[in-house]
């Protein structure tokens, strides 16, 4: 008895620090963000109750429409890149029996680049002049593109960087998944006749499924939370073509000083991503039991 | 091992396969960082001809230095190494007896604590952005580090991988510790930290490179151009500087992360798996 109560003592002793790190900087701004929403608050006057008002400054606010589907664009366009593509590429991947180390390398290497660095490195290839890109598009006899100036190709762009920056880790987290697949599950598909892509669709996907969905869902609900890109190379333009969800959020806030605005538009973002992410613990719990 | 395709067969297309994808990985990811490095070193004036000359002309390695000196990136490299090691150590010192206790001490309450940390991995993290942001003014630690070291010492993920880590320590190495009358913390600092080297590592590298690429809270906590990391101040930096110099101060500021990578690349790869997302 004397020893449990020695423990908890110890315990929380030990606990106390982490306690008042996750309380002011996790679960107190929890509580607070839901309150903000519904109040006016700038750095000047105390915070005043609003009730709805910031909600309907927000729908009345032509980016807003604007914000939501170019946000949806993004994330739609990195999964068609960053979903697809790393998986097919863990499979070659796994396929190939050399230069194993190199392949690793190389796809990890840009993960390390500061996203800032990355994406300036990139803004400056983008440059319709001399920039990489159209240079080695024109070396091929190909025309170049506009890129990050024109409003048609602006988002995909920067999906391109944002893929290409990040591809590395779930390809890697893929390749780990392919590699504990058994082998005779192959063998016995073969005997029954399955060509590679039946092989493919009947072993590789069945047998990777619960990575898979997990990497889906923790892409949604990180694209759609995308901003470094958009602020770094695009500012959110060419005529508001880039503003996403955060980068508005981030202009009410620290541009116009209207935290309560910003809050609320935070609200309408946990409103979808919880979705995603209640999504997500049904996924992995199911796994755990 | 066999995989999808029977290892020895279609020779021929295997080879194939092999020498695309090392030309397209290599043209991808490689020649893009190659292309920085060289073109920081090519005059201003040959940078803007187009079509881009692929080796420089007149070589001009100075730039790096030159960039240093303009940028003064050593006053922002001292900045983030001040974040990304204040991480490292607060997010350790915090985290690692919480974990500690969590995992060997099962506290009253200890489930419903870990619960409530893990509830805040689910939280996305833009949705917190504006009341934290609030929350380090009210504080008043606007543009002082120790926001960013308390701020990252809250990882939920951190203590979750440490807590499973001690979970699996063999009980009898412990207890035969506490037959011997070693006190808790002698205990953690003696027995458990020693036994703990991979997962230390695994999370100390997390720590740093995380702290290192991070943007959007040094952007929202630095408005002091004086304490910028390099992220920010570059930047800020980058409309208007010319374009050789930039390009060696990106260059610059990537040395250390990668080089991180080059030498503790096991540990990093490790870590990728470490996380719930095991097949």
């Amino acid at each position: 008895m004397r020893r449990r109560v020695a423990e908890n003592l110890a315990a929380y002793g030990f606990l106390s620090a982490a306690l008042i790190c996750f309380a002011v900087f996790s679960w107190y701004p929890i509580a607070r963000g839901a309150v903000l929403g519904f109040q006016q608050v700038d750095f000047v006057t105390d915070p005043v109750w609003v009730g709805w008002e910031n909600f309907e400054r927000l729908f009345a606010d032509p980016l807003f429409a604007t914000a939501w589907r170019n946000t949806l664009l993004f994330t739609a366009l990195a999964l068609v890149f960053g979903f697809v593509v790393p998986f097919l590429l863990a499979v070659v991947l796994n396929e190939l029996r050399h230069f194993k180390a190199y392949f690793r390398l190389v796809v990890y290497l840009p993960v390390m680049l500061p996203p800032v660095v990355a994406a300036l490195i990139w803004k400056w290839m983008y440059d319709p002049g001399p920039g990489l890109l159209n240079s080695a598009l024109r070396g091929l006899g190909l025309e170049g593109a506009a890129w990050l100036d024109s409003a048609d190709t602006s988002m995909l762009s920067l999906v391109i960087v944002a893929t290409w920056a990040n591809l590395g880790t779930a390809t890697l987290i893929y390749l780990a998944a392919l590699q504990s697949i058994p082998g005779d599950l192959y063998e016995a598909a073969e005997l029954d006749g399955a060509g590679v892509l039946r092989r493919l669709w009947h072993v590789t996907v069945p047998q990777t499924r619960f990575v898979l969905l997990v990497l889906l869902l923790l892409q949604i609900v990180a694209t759609m939370q995308v901003f470094t890109e958009p602020y770094v190379m695009t500012g959110g333009g060419p005529e508001d073509s880039t503003v996403t969800v955060l980068l508005l959020l981030y202009r009410y806030a620290f541009y116009y000083n209207d935290f309560g605005t910003a809050s609320a538009l935070s609200l309408l973002l946990l409103l979808v991503l919880g979705a995603f992410t209640a999504l997500y613990l049904r996924v992995t719990r199911k796994a755990d039991a | 091992m066999r995989t999808l395709i029977a290892p020895g067969r279609h020779r021929a297309g295997y080879h194939i396969a092999l020498a695309v994808t090392t030309v397209v990985l290599t043209a991808v990811f490689v020649v893009p960082l190659v292309w920085v490095v060289l073109s920081a070193m090519k005059p201003a004036v040959e940078l803007a001809r187009v079509p881009p000359t692929i080796l420089p002309e007149t070589w001009t390695p100075a730039t790096y230095a030159e960039a240093w000196d303009l940028m003064d990136l050593g006053r922002y490299f001292l900045n983030t190494i001040v974040v990304a090691v204040g991480v490292w150590a607060v997010q350790l010192a915090v985290d690692v007896p919480a974990a500690y206790a969590l995992s060997r001490l099962k506290p009253v309450l200890g489930k419903g604590i870990l619960g409530m940390m893990l509830l805040t991995l689910m939280m996305p993290a833009a949705v917190l952005l504006v009341p934290t942001y609030l929350t380090i003014a009210d504080l008043g630690l606007l543009n002082n580090p120790l926001a960013l070291w308390l701020l990252g010492a809250a990882n939920a993920f951190t203590v979750f991988l440490l807590k499973r880590f001690f979970d699996q320590l063999p009980a009898e190495v412990l207890e035969a510790a506490r037959i011997d009358g070693a006190g808790q913390f002698t205990m953690l600092w003696r027995i458990v930290l020693p036994l703990s080297r991979p997962i230390l590592a695994v999370v100390s590298i997390f720590a740093v490179v995380a702290a290192w690429k991070d943007f959007i809270w040094p952007l929202l906590v630095f408005s002091d151009p004086a304490r910028q990391t390099l992220s920010v101040a570059l930047q800020r930096f980058a409309p208007d500087t010319p374009v050789n110099l930039l390009l060696a101060g990106l260059v610059l500021s990537s040395v250390p992360m990668i080089g991180l990578f080059l030498v503790f690349q096991r540990h990093v790869l490790a870590g990728l798996t470490a996380g719930s997302v095991k097949g």
